[in-house]
């Protein structure tokens, strides 16, 4: 059983992409291996910055020996049968055997595939597995880059190693990949042992590489870098902020860690800790370390990745000033921020006039204050005074003209809180710049400060209803403006925080927002009043330009009024008009003499507004399905009026899920879809819909005047329960009909030959259907 | 730094980065006399980086982005500075060595200091270039940007060349412990005329920051924006054979047209006169002119492409 080591060694891998490419080494090697029908024991994978590297134990030695039976011709048979039966097998006659057959002796050929030696099939694998490697990114280098089917790695692939190791020894792999022949040498660290070694098999590479300085195993390496960054912070009595995205990367970066720390000086200890952190971060990989008495971020851990003569001192010192630096830089946005932040944030609000957020969306002045509208409107609604969320709108992203957010995007919020402070802004407003991001994703925090969760609902609302005017949906795995993320935001909003929101109108609201700054906008093409007229036909686009705004007087005599121009409307003008109107909007609108020839170009209002609608709850049903609530029950719960209040949903969607649990739920369902069945055959056989009437005094037996009282006591209880939004109560309202409903269709035959008794009948059941209705679409439950 | 081998002045370290390459079998090639933004719009660079024949060169190229004057008040932020470019084609595989070997020629002896190979993707809008790589840092700094040019002008790099560029007045202000480039010593201290970074450069510095930010004429700007793309236009358009009858593409001059835009596209920026939306579509029209340079320059003799 020998073992199969394989090292790919290269100028330095990016850190992002070496865990994924261990992993596919592991498993395209390992896959390749078994489908050419060897087997192992186990396998692992190992990366550092310059090596990719597969330890595989107890390989088989060969691949099995196959053995296939061929039946051939009967040993009557013509001589040509036979001759063309050893061409196919590729025997000689003496190979075959002669057996009994039912109509006498037949000739049997037996093919044996011998088994293919490990390393014939490991160079085989292998070379493929280099060839096609899914590299995010890859290149070609060199004189062989010249020709087009050269070798393409992520960064150029130096030397590959490859042998199979047991009792009698190691064997190389005979292999070579585009000029690299496989050997069984490699080389240590690259200044502290650049010599080359030969190696014999995994235990003797590991400890090797050890000795020439390169920790092979980036879980060890992270786990020094860990360990040894502490132990530096604990001695002066400091922390070390975790941050498991930076270590994994940072001993991606390195061989052989060695952590040094570092003083930050005493001018800058008095920036934000996020700033430092963030900085230090971002350009240098540093680690951050806490004061626990001060709580300021007072130090920092570099890992560098050699031992050196000076024990690090050159190396510490240097990095040193590259932080004074970066920090001096961020002291000077700092302060130069305040001084804006202190005169009242003015420029910043006129500079965010001049910044695109999207070139169909406007300016992000333009988005500011289509959300300030939204939050406004919104705020009631949760709690927040309505002056204040729109303030706290109007406040929330000017950060975004800050220098420090300009050199550090991610600080956006967490800059807007404190210039909203040092602005005089209160203290609800500043949280607002900081919180209305959140939920970023499905871990993050929802905010719960109701002048927060306000401009949270209006920014994700204008961002879905902005990217839907403009037909930006997310599609399969792109999602570039990351509306899923909004759609989640605004749901994990409302449910978490209780709220009831009618969103269609919310929707509504944001829609005309964007429309009419768009239809303000100089690329205003047509505003289109929906409406046919009497034969169907689409208005003209000139008589909704009259309908919109009549020319006057002057503008006519004078000659300046021409029906083929646009108009431009000033934005209240077209508010009010899409608000009156449910306006709808005609883009690139092909008219031939006047007449709208292409109806697919016109988008109404109520359209997008739905579709919205819809990819929430697409959006709901993934969420409540993740807590366990079967999408039937969803899907019977959205087909209801009142589905675009989320929290309403969810609450009837738990109270039917938890009914369902029930044996009288099941039961009771099924009386439902019974009733609901019969009654649609009836209706589209008579083509009718029977909906009233139905009278006790014709109720013929027991158990019809039995449904008609539960039914009596039941609907006035499930409407009380409904319109308290006490769906618990409305269920076990309803449950209360399970005996009557089951006794009902024991007893009674409905299609009766008595018309006046089945009518009656079909008219009780539609009060059983009403009654369902009421709560959820039953017909839609499952099973 | 605490080498006995370390330079004493800015310019032994650019004496020492020439003595270096020209050993290593570059051509040294001087400054090419037209603003840049950066050492890689050299033709010997971009142009060179196109086509099947190999290359190798070295040089300083002074190189100017106007929104990044300080007035010559930053400590390391200059609008016009020196970038040192090394391209080699095709890339040889001791690349990484003879780089490390240029550290150690200007004091830089990676026993001592922390010299890694950080993830650091290239991309040139304005030339149609990308290519992957590497920043180099030292202690934490960056000191080059190490590239396999893998496109150039839209065309496949055959063979992939090796560019190394190095910000020589960073670097060099880290090897000789200095903290503002204008208290760098330009000569050596102990010169008869001993001349700072500042006493060369400081008057330029403010000279040129007030220029690009307040005083550069836009409609001029733009006016020759619109005549070097036009002029790079008619020359990519001429016909191939001149009235002797020889044939003779111009790519060379075409190009300098196309580095003119760009370098006027910059202008334009610092005074921020571009809007958003419209330095995308600025930025796509040098780019159509790098690439009809690109495309003329493969089908010269020293593209080397037929051979």
């Amino acid at each position: 059983m020998p073992d199969l080591l394989i090292e790919l060694f290269s100028e330095e891998i990016p850190a992002r992409m070496q865990a994924r490419a261990r992993e596919d080494l592991k498993r395209l090697m390992t896959e390749g291996l078994v489908q050419s029908g060897l087997t192992y024991a186990s396998a692992g994978a190992f990366s550092t910055p310059r090596r990719l590297t597969l330890t595989v134990e107890g390989l088989t030695a060969h691949s099995p020996t196959t053995r296939e039976e061929r039946k051939g011709p009967r040993l009557d048979a013509p001589e040509k049968a036979l001759e063309g039966f050893l061409r196919a097998t590729g025997l000689t006659r003496d190979r075959l055997e002669a057996r009994d057959d039912r109509k006498g002796q037949v000739w049997f050929a037996t093919i044996e595939k011998p088994g293919r030696p490990a390393a014939d099939i490991v160079a085989e694998v292998l070379d493929g597995v280099i060839r096609d490697f899914p590299w995010p990114k890859s290149m070609r280098w060199g004189t062989q880059s010249k020709t087009t089917g050269s070798l393409r790695w992520v960064r150029p692939l130096h030397a590959i190693l490859c042998i199979l190791t047991d009792e009698a020894g190691a064997e190389i792999v005979p292999l070579t990949v585009d000029g690299i022949t496989a050997g069984n040498t490699t080389r240590g660290h690259r200044f502290m042992a650049p010599d080359a070694f030969t190696v014999t098999g995994f235990e003797d590479y590991a400890s090797k590489l050890r000795r020439a300085r390169v920790m092979l195993d980036p879980a060890e390496r992270e786990a020094q870098i860990r360990s040894q960054a502490e132990n530096l912070a604990f001695a002066r009595g400091w922390q070390i902020v975790p941050d498991d995205a930076l270590l994994t990367e940072v001993a991606g970066l390195v061989e052989w860690p060695v952590p040094l720390m570092g003083v930050i000086e005493e001018r800058f200890l008095d920036l934000p800790p996020e700033v430092l952190q963030t900085s230090m971060k971002e350009h240098q990989k540093f680690f951050s370390a806490r004061n626990p008495k001060t709580g300021r971020i007072e130090g920092f851990v570099t890992v560098a990745n050699i031992d050196t003569a000076d024990d690090g001192a050159t190396i510490l010192a240097g990095n040193q000033r590259v932080l004074a630096a970066r920090l001096s830089d961020a002291a000077f946005f700092w302060e130069n921020d305040l001084r804006e932040a202190k005169a009242g944030m003015k420029a910043w609000a006129e500079g965010l006039k001049s910044v695109t957020f999207h070139n169909k969306l406007g300016s992000q002045a333009d988005r500011i204050a289509r959300i300030a509208a939204l939050a406004r409107e919104i705020a009631p609604l949760v709690g927040a005074d309505p002056d204040q969320a729109e303030r706290a709108a109007r406040i929330a992203k000017l950060d975004l003209r800050s220098a420090m957010v300009g050199e550090f995007p991610e600080l956006q919020g967490i800059m807007g809180r404190y210039y909203a402070l040092e602005a005089g802004e209160p203290e609800a407003v500043a949280d607002t710049a900081r919180d209305h991001y959140s939920p970023l994703g499905p871990s993050d925090a929802v905010p719960t400060a109701p002048v927060s969760v306000a401009v949270a609902l209006a920014d994700k609302i204008d961002t879905l209803t902005g990217f839907w005017v403009i037909d930006e949906k997310p599609t399969g795995s792109k999602d570039p403006f990351a509306l899923r993320r909004a759609a989640l935001g605004v749901i994990r909003l409302l449910l978490e925080g209780k709220i009831s929101l009618d969103l269609q109108s919310r929707f509504k609201s944001g829609l005309t927002n964007v429309f009419s700054d768009r239809a303000s906008a100089s690329e205003l093409l047509y505003l289109d009043y929906y409406e046919r007229d009497d034969d169907g036909q689409l208005l003209t686009v000139e008589s909704w330009k009259e309908f919109i705004r009549s020319p006057s007087y002057e503008e006519v005599s004078e000659g300046r009024y021409d029906p083929h121009d646009r108009i431009i409307l000033n934005p209240s003008e077209c508010k009010q008009i899409i608000s009156d109107h449910h306006i709808a909007w005609v883009e690139d609108v092909d008219t031939v003499e006047g007449y709208v020839v292409s109806e697919d170009k016109i988008i109404r209002l109520d359209d997008i507004s739905w579709n919205l609608l819809s990819f929430l709850h697409d959006r709901l049903k993934v969420h409540l399905r993740d807590q366990g609530i079967r999408h039937d029950i969803i899907d019977a719960v959205l087909a209801q009026e009142g589905n675009d209040d989320l929290l309403q949903v969810v609450a009837r969607a738990t109270a039917l899920n938890a009914m369902l649990a029930t044996e009288d739920g099941r039961n009771l369902t099924q009386g439902l879809k019974r009733a609901s069945n019969i009654l649609a055959q009836a209706e589209e056989k008579d083509g009718v819909e029977y909906s009233f009437g139905a009278d006790v005094k014709f109720a013929d037996t027991d158990a019809e005047r039995a449904l008609f009282a539960a039914l009596d006591t039941a609907e006035p209880a499930i409407g009380q329960a409904i319109a308290t939004e006490d769906f618990p109560a409305a269920m076990s309202a309803i449950a209360g009909l399970r005996g009557p409903i089951d006794a009902f269709f024991e007893a009674v035959q409905v299609n009766s030959d008595n018309q006046i008794l089945r009518r009656n009948r079909l008219n009780l059941l539609s009060r059983i259907r009403d009654a369902g209705r009421q709560i959820a679409d039953f017909t839609r439950i499952e099973g | 730094m605490t080498s006995p081998n370390r330079p004493r002045s800015f310019q032994e370290v650019i004496l020492r980065l020439q003595t270096y390459w020209a050993r290593q079998g570059c051509v040294i090639l001087q400054p090419y006399d037209m603003e840049v933004g950066a050492g890689t719009f050299h033709p010997a660079t971009t142009l060179r980086a196109l086509g099947r024949k190999s290359w190798a060169a070295a040089f300083v190229q002074p190189s100017r982005r106007p929104t990044d004057g300080r007035y010559g008040e930053n400590p390391n932020r200059l609008q016009h500075y020196y970038q040192y470019q090394v391209i080699i084609k095709p890339s040889p595989p001791d690349l990484q060595d003879l780089y490390l070997g240029s550290l150690r020629a200007i004091g830089l002896d990676p026993m001592v200091h922390d010299v890694r190979f950080v993830e650091d993707d290239w991309e040139s809008p304005t030339l149609g270039a990308w290519g992957l790589g590497w920043e180099v840092w030292c202690d934490g700094m960056e000191v080059s940007q190490f590239t396999y040019f893998q496109q150039v002008g839209g065309h496949d790099c055959r063979p992939v060349s090796g560019e190394l560029t190095y910000g020589l007045e960073r670097l060099a202000m880290y090897v000789l412990g200095v903290e503002h480039v204008m208290d760098m010593p330009f000569n050596d201290p102990d010169s008869p005329i001993a001349l700072s970074y500042g006493d060369v450069f400081r008057q330029t510095e403010q000279e040129y920051s007030r220029w690009n930010f307040d005083q550069a004429d836009t409609d001029t700007l733009f006016r020759h924006f619109k005549d070097a793309e036009a002029e790079c236009a008619r020359i990519l358009g001429a016909d191939r054979t001149d009235s002797a009858g020889r044939t003779i593409p111009m790519a060379h001059p075409a190009y300098d047209q196309a580095i003119k835009a760009s370098h006027l596209f910059n202008l334009l920026d610092a005074r921020g006169v571009i809007s958003v939306t419209e330095r995308q579509a600025y930025i796509g029209r040098v780019r159509a002119l790098a690439k009809g340079c690109a495309d003329l320059f493969l089908t010269t003799d020293a593209a080397g492409e037929s051979a």
